[in-house]
């Protein structure tokens, strides 16, 4: 599979996708001008790994902050993801916050509720 | 310009000391602008040596503040100097509280829609919140302007307050809207 790269800036986050070393994340700020268009190519490569023949994911979520347009394609991003896993593979979501970033902790577990994706959550 | 004209340099510069104003934008709003406006913001709150929890909610509520400005600026004939166009932005303090302010003209015909989505969000407690934000997420789409809607929702889950919003009549054809978040710097009422 292709691998994506990016590097995160002041309004996207950095996103590294790679199947060979099994490493998959999105971490940083996400307040996109153009959030449906930025997270194109990741939600594009997801619908890809779900026929890819990988077992298994843990796909990391480190995020500092997103707005209410990326908290819509996150959404879709864990949704390709709950696909793979009814597709026959091994799926957890490992949901990142600060010790003391209780939105964001409440974040990821109303994210946990919305798909049938096992979450495990830790903090940096 | 006469010395007594100038006076009003004096004013403004006191009525923004005295009203504890930490920051005033107005004018055009873009995404290279609100970048510019959040980084100066944010500078501002690191500088009192403001709590990071705090810090965020407050961030958080700016950026969905000018995102909604920006996507909902209407392309008009008139300059960004016209009343009809441009649009304001503030931060303050009052009492023990952040402020966030901002300022924009809109088509009369969107007031009535906009209004009652601000008195439904109004009439619901933390649980009510939640469970509308749930709602939009899983069954509402972006938007042609890429917004999801739940910005005004998130803002008022992050206030834990009531948004508060008045709507002052342009003219025949415009209105304009103001809206004010409050984040509290107590943090036992987060």
């Amino acid at each position: 599979m292709d691998k994506i790269f990016l590097e995160g800036t002041e309004d996207t986050p950095k996103i590294m996708l790679n199947a060979d070393s099994g490493i998959y994340e999105i971490s940083g700020r996400s307040l996109p001008e153009d959030s449906a268009e930025f997270y194109k190519p990741v939600l594009n490569w997801l619908e890809g790994l779900k026929t890819s023949g990988i077992k298994s994911v843990d796909f990391e979520f480190k995020l500092e902050y997103f707005n209410t347009a990326s908290s819509k394609l996150i959404l879709d991003v864990l949704t390709k993801l709950e696909n793979c896993k009814e597709a026959g593979m091994e799926v957890r979501i490992l949901w990142f916050h600060r010790d003391d970033d209780e939105d964001m902790q409440e974040a990821g577990e109303e994210f946990s509720e919305l798909v049938e994706v096992p979450f495990e959550f830790r903090t940096y | 310009m006469s010395k007594q004209d100038m006076r009003y340099i004096f004013d403004l510069h006191k009525l923004m000391i005295e009203r504890k104003i930490i920051l005033v934008y107005e004018g055009e709003f873009t995404q290279e602008i609100t970048k510019s406006v959040l980084s100066m913001a944010e500078r501002n709150l690191e500088s009192f040596g403001e709590e990071e929890s705090i810090k965020r909610k407050v961030f958080n509520v700016m950026v969905e503040c000018l995102q909604n400005i920006c996507k909902h600026t209407e392309d008009t004939q008139f300059s960004f100097s016209d009343l009809r166009t441009g649009a304001v932005f503030m931060i303050g303090l009052e009492f023990n509280e952040y402020i966030i302010i901002s300022g924009n003209p809109m088509s009369n015909e969107f007031v009535p829609n906009l209004e009652s989505k601000l008195e439904k969000i109004n009439s619901l407690d933390k649980d009510g919140l939640k469970a509308l934000y749930k709602e939009i997420i899983t069954t509402g789409s972006i938007s042609d302007k890429g917004g999801a809607g739940l910005g005004f929702v998130d803002m008022a889950r992050k206030s834990g307050q009531k948004l508060e919003f008045s709507f002052e009549p342009i003219d025949d054809n415009y209105t304009f809207f103001s809206l004010k978040t409050k984040i509290s710097r107590e943090k036992a009422l987060l």
